[in-house]
Order: C-alpha cells, then structure tokens, then sequence
C-alpha cells in the first residue's frame, strides 16, 4: 500500500532569491531517486507538502510546469517555523517533497477559449506553472488568446522577473505588468492596482475564462470588475490557502464548509465558493 | 450467525482462550472512571460501567502516535529521510465495547478510506481490531443512539454482540470473523428460548429507556448557507470556553495534528489528536485565521457533524449518541438541543 504520508527525498538543487525584500526564493528540487519523478506527474495548480525532518511540512503550490523535466519547484514565502527554516537552509542538502496534492485548474475545459490570468504578489506561482505549461509548442495551439494581468507592490517584488521580460516580448502572449507604485524612472510597465489594470485593459469575457489568484485585498476588489466585464462565476476560476497538516482530505482543519481545500480545492470556481461558508 | 450462551463462570476461561490470539484491552476501574485499558495476565474486564468516560476511539487511532522516524546525524547517510515506523502486528481485541462506539468507528471510516487515499494506520488499527460488544440493559439518561440511527443492542460494527443476562451472557456472532470465535468456546452452549426471550425483553426495555430525543431528518435539506448564518449559533456559542472536551471525548472526532519531535540527532513525525475548537487549528503562518472568533470554532463542530458529513456523505449524522459531551461539557452545552435548533430552523 503506498502510504500518502512519506515524502520523496529530494535534494535542494538550486536556491533563487526572487524578491528584494528577500523573503520569497525559489527552491528547486531534484528527486534522490529518479523512479520518484514519473510518480509525482502532476498539473498546474497543484500543491505539495515540503518536508523538513525535525521541522514538519508546509503545504506550498507547485511552481514548475509539468512540461519542465529533470525538476520541480517551489516559491516559498518566509512567514512561519518551516519556511523560515527552509529559508537558512543551503543547496545540496537533502529534504522531503510529498505530492502532488490537490486538484488543479481546468485547462481541459478550457480549450479552444481565451483565457485571462489576474494575479497579485506571491500568489503568482501556480500560475507560472499554467504559463509555461500553457506556452509549450505543442500546447499553444489547443489555446486561444492568453493575457496576463501581474501585478506586485513594486519592481523588486515581482516575481520570475527574467520569465517576465521574455513573455513581455513574445507576440503569442499579451502581458500587462503592473507595480502598486514606483520610483524607478526606467520603468516601463503599467502603475496601479491590479483591479484598476484589469478594467482598464479590459479582456473580454466572451469565450474566456479567468485564473484569480492573489491577496485577499485584490480578490476582493477583482471580482467585480470581472463581473462588470462579463465573466460569470462559473468561469471565474480561483485557488484558496488554508492551514492543512496532511493534505490528503483528513486532518480536518482546512474544510471550508464540506470540501477541503486540500483535497477538493485549492482550485475552485467562484460560483462554487459563492455556495460555501467564507472560512479562508 | 450463531449464537452461544456462556456462562460467568466460566467467561474468564474463554478470555483465556481468546488472550492465546490477542492482546487483550477491555474495559477496567482507573480512579472514578472506567476506561479501555490493556487486561493484564489474569485481570478481567469490569463490565459495571454505564459507558466508559473515553470512548476506545484511542485504540484505533491512538491521541499520540508515532508515524515515521528519521535521523539528523551528519554521519547517517539516510540522514533527513523518513522511514516508516514499524508496524506492530499483534491483533488485538477490544472487549466490552458499546454499540454506538462501535458505530462511530464504522462513521469514522469513511474519513480515512477513501477512494482516493488510505489513512495507513488508520486502517491497520482498525484492522488489527476484533470487537467485542456489550448491549446496553441501563442506558445513560443522556444517551441517544435510537435517534441517531442506532440502538441499545445495535451489533453493526462489532464482531459479537454480549448480552448480559444475569448469571450468563448470550454472544450473538454479527460477523464471520465473531461466528469463528464463538465456534471455540469452551462450555458455550445453545442459547435457549427462555435466553433468547429474555434478551429480546432487555432490547425491547432498554430501547423503552430511550424516547426519541432528537430530529435529524430535516438536516440534508437545509440550506447551508442560511443554516451557517442561523442567529442561534450566538446563543448556542455564549457559554462556551473552548476545553475541547466534548472533541476529546467524541467517538466521531477524528480531526489530528502532525507535529515532529527531536531528541539529539534521533527524531520522530507523530500524530496527535487536534481539536477544532482551538484558534491555533486553523491559523494560517500569515497570522489570519479564518475560525479567529469562538463561535465559528462552535459552529464548525456541530456544523461538521450535523450538517458537512451528512451532505459529504449521505450517511447521516457523525453522531452515535453516546452521550458523553452531554454529561462533560462543563458549561451544558448539548448536542441534543441545538441538533434540534439545526434540524427545525427555517430560514427566511
């Protein structure tokens, strides 16, 4: 029987510091035996639990493309015990993944419609994984029309900045990069919330699909103006955080109403969470 | 399913027997309580009780349990790298059980089976378990299994069901596993009509003690979001403290916390049971925590067992009946009463 607790050992390849505050970096893992990888096949918009041996597991959002071979990653944020831990430890060192977890973001559905990315601050990862994944040759063409709203506090905040630059210049993706405020000169994407970009840029709703995630703050503030654009809540796809220990449906404490959000979600559909408690 | 009558005097030999193929745990005096505790060489069960003050939920799903073990050392190669505990293989037999902590451990299943994953040691504590039931001739005056779908003398989940009848107890196989186990006892003999009849008059007497107490059947048709906003939740929450008691004590609490521990460079990722009526439950490491305010830690719990399971699984409530948050709960808070308040709501 496979026991869904036991990680993978994994080795810890290469750390990024992604943000100028320096509290997101990115790990990337490679498995200590390669028979593990074909095991962990995942989508875009799973999760998995990374595990520290003396520290405990953190249930962190997948960051790398399942189209990306040899790897996984993980942007983790510096908030509590493990993080941080993780945060100090060094490349070459040896820890745990265990996955996928989770469901993922219905991009079978989504085929042959355009689809409108909104995302704010750290909560960009699991959509890089749909961006990479979404821009792979032999997925592309199964795709219409693909625009990415991104936005963070400011320059040094955003996330994959070098992954950035290259969507910003390819034609098959239309990307509109947004900072809360700066005072770099040299900037030279949008300024403003990413409620206000959304409307200003205004992608249709015709045929479309929306991939929300961020802060609770933009959500909040990103939901109407979906709405005022046309997308019903049924195509307004999103992906919740809560507290979890085992992410397999039974420690109980990320249940929002009858689902868990570790096992039924995190992707869930607003139409979907309009029926639910809100207890996220 | 065969059925033997076996007398008390001569049950400690069939024990006996059945210690040869288990290890056995039955119910024995600790201070003012009775609860389920291994039976030493010798030692019987004490069957005086009314219901014990644990439900033997513990010995499927231990309140602290080890799960995997991994070292620190520099010098282990197989440092940082999580190894299964071993997995003690003994099968054990829980004697004296009562039928609705038997039903609560066939409500529990379904949380850690599932189609999609099998709790590992969930399942191998249920299923190194045989049980041994004990009907009910007195029950508490805070019992209700009968409005839960259950009863006094109820055999569902167990392997044999135990009357008492007196000078003798008649053993009624509720499975094959039970059937094979009452094939060996020694000095068992074929219950007689006059056993048989006085059985059935406990049944009937005790199922008499026990008036319908609470409504369930309006529960699936609620609507969840009005029944979630229902203004009763303030007045049900108010007295509450948050002890956690009544999720100590539920046969149908399951909820579990992992945690690890280190000693030197030897370290262990245990279990522990975790309780929903706790702030720390849910908070997230950014410090917002989506059940911050007591009474959505109240609501939760009856929500979950009233409501959430019911929809999950069209199974019923995940509640047995047992009564025992009734009679604990320091500040009287019960779970017939707000079940009903559940049950009855309209919502505008």
């Amino acid at each position: 029987m496979i026991n869904p607790y036991l990680p993978y050992p994994v080795r810890i390849d290469q750390i990024i510091t992604e943000t100028e505050d320096r509290n997101l970096k990115t790990f990337k893992f490679v498995f200590l035996n390669p028979e593990d990888e074909p095991r962990f096949a995942y989508h875009p918009g799973q999760f998995a639990e990374l595990s520290i041996a003396g520290k405990g597991e953190i249930p962190i959002g997948i960051a790398s493309s399942p189209t990306e071979q040899g790897f996984i990653k993980f942007t983790v944020n510096k908030v509590g015990l493990v993080s941080s831990f993780l945060h100090n430890m060094n490349e070459g060192e040896i820890m745990g993944v265990r996955g996928p977890l989770g469901n993922w973001y219905p991009l079978e559905e989504m085929e042959g419609k355009n689809i409108v990315i909104v995302a704010g601050g750290f909560a960009f990862t699991t959509l890089r994984s749909t961006i990479i994944y979404l821009l792979e040759p032999k997925n592309r063409s199964r795709f219409n029309d693909i625009t990415v709203v991104y936005g963070a506090r400011s320059p040094g905040m955003l996330l994959y900045k070098d992954e950035l630059a290259a969507w910003e210049a390819r034609d098959d993706i239309k990307m509109h990069i947004t900072v809360d405020g700066t005072d770099d000169p040299d900037w030279k994407y949008n300024v403003g919330f990413v409620p206000a970009i959304t409307e200003k840029k205004a992608p249709g709703a015709k045929d479309a699909y929306a991939l929300v995630c961020g802060p609770p703050i933009m959500i909040k503030f990103t939901q109407p103006v979906l709405e005022k654009l046309g997308f019903p809540a049924e195509r307004i796809i999103m992906s919740l955080e809560n507290r979890m220990k085992c992410g397999i449906g039974m420690c109980g404490r990320c249940s929002v109403g009858q689902e868990f959000v570790c096992k039924d979600g995190p992707v869930f559909t607003l139409a979907k969470l309009n029926s639910l408690p809100k207890e996220y | 399913m065969i059925a033997r009558t076996i007398a008390k005097s001569v049950f400690s030999e069939w024990l006996s027997l059945l210690r040869k193929s288990f290890r056995l745990i039955g119910p024995v005096r600790q201070g003012d309580q009775i609860n389920f505790a291994p039976l030493a060489e010798g030692e019987g069960p004490d069957l005086s009780f009314q219901n014990t003050r644990l439900s033997p939920k513990e010995w499927v799903q231990p309140a602290s349990e080890r799960l995997f073990q991994f070292s620190l050392d520099p010098a282990n190669t197989e440092a940082h790298i999580l190894k299964e505990v071993p997995w003690d293989e003994t099968p054990r037999l829980l004697l004296g059980v009562r039928p609705c902590d038997a039903r609560a451990l066939n409500l529990v299943r379904i949380n850690f089976e599932t189609p999609e994953y099998t709790d590992p040691w969930w399942k191998h504590g249920r299923d190194t378990m045989t049980l041994i039931g004990l009907g009910c001739n007195q029950p508490c005056s805070t019992c209700f299994c009968t409005s839960v779908g259950s009863g006094p003398f109820d055999p569902v989940g167990l392997d044999i069901l135990l009357t008492d009848l007196g000078s003798a107890f008649l053993a009624q196989a509720a499975t094959e596993k039970g059937a094979a186990l009452l094939q060996g006892v020694p000095q068992g003999t074929e219950p007689s009509a006059s056993d048989q009849s006085q059985a059935e008059t406990l049944k009937k007497e005790a199922e008499q003690a026990l008036p319908p107490q609470v409504a369930v059947d309006r529960l699936k048709d609620q609507p969840l979001l009005p029944l979630f906003n229902a203004p009763f939740w303030d007045e049900v929450q108010f007295a509450c403290i948050n002890c956690g008691t009544c999720t100590y004590l539920c046969p149908t609490c399951w909820c579990f916390d992992i945690q690890d521990e280190v000693s030197g460079t030897e370290g262990l990722r245990m279990r522990n049971w975790d309780s929903c009526m706790y702030p720390l439950f849910t908070l997230h490491g950014s410090g917002h925590n989506p059940r911050d305010q007591k009474l959505q830690r109240v609501r939760q719990r009856f929500m979950h067992k009233l409501k959430y399971y019911v929809d999950k699984y069209g199974n019923g409530v995940a509640c047995v009946g047992c009564g025992r948050c009734v009679q604990f709960c320091p500040v009287n808070i019960d779970i017939r009463r707000v079940c009903n308040l559940m049950n009855a709501f309209q919502a505008n």
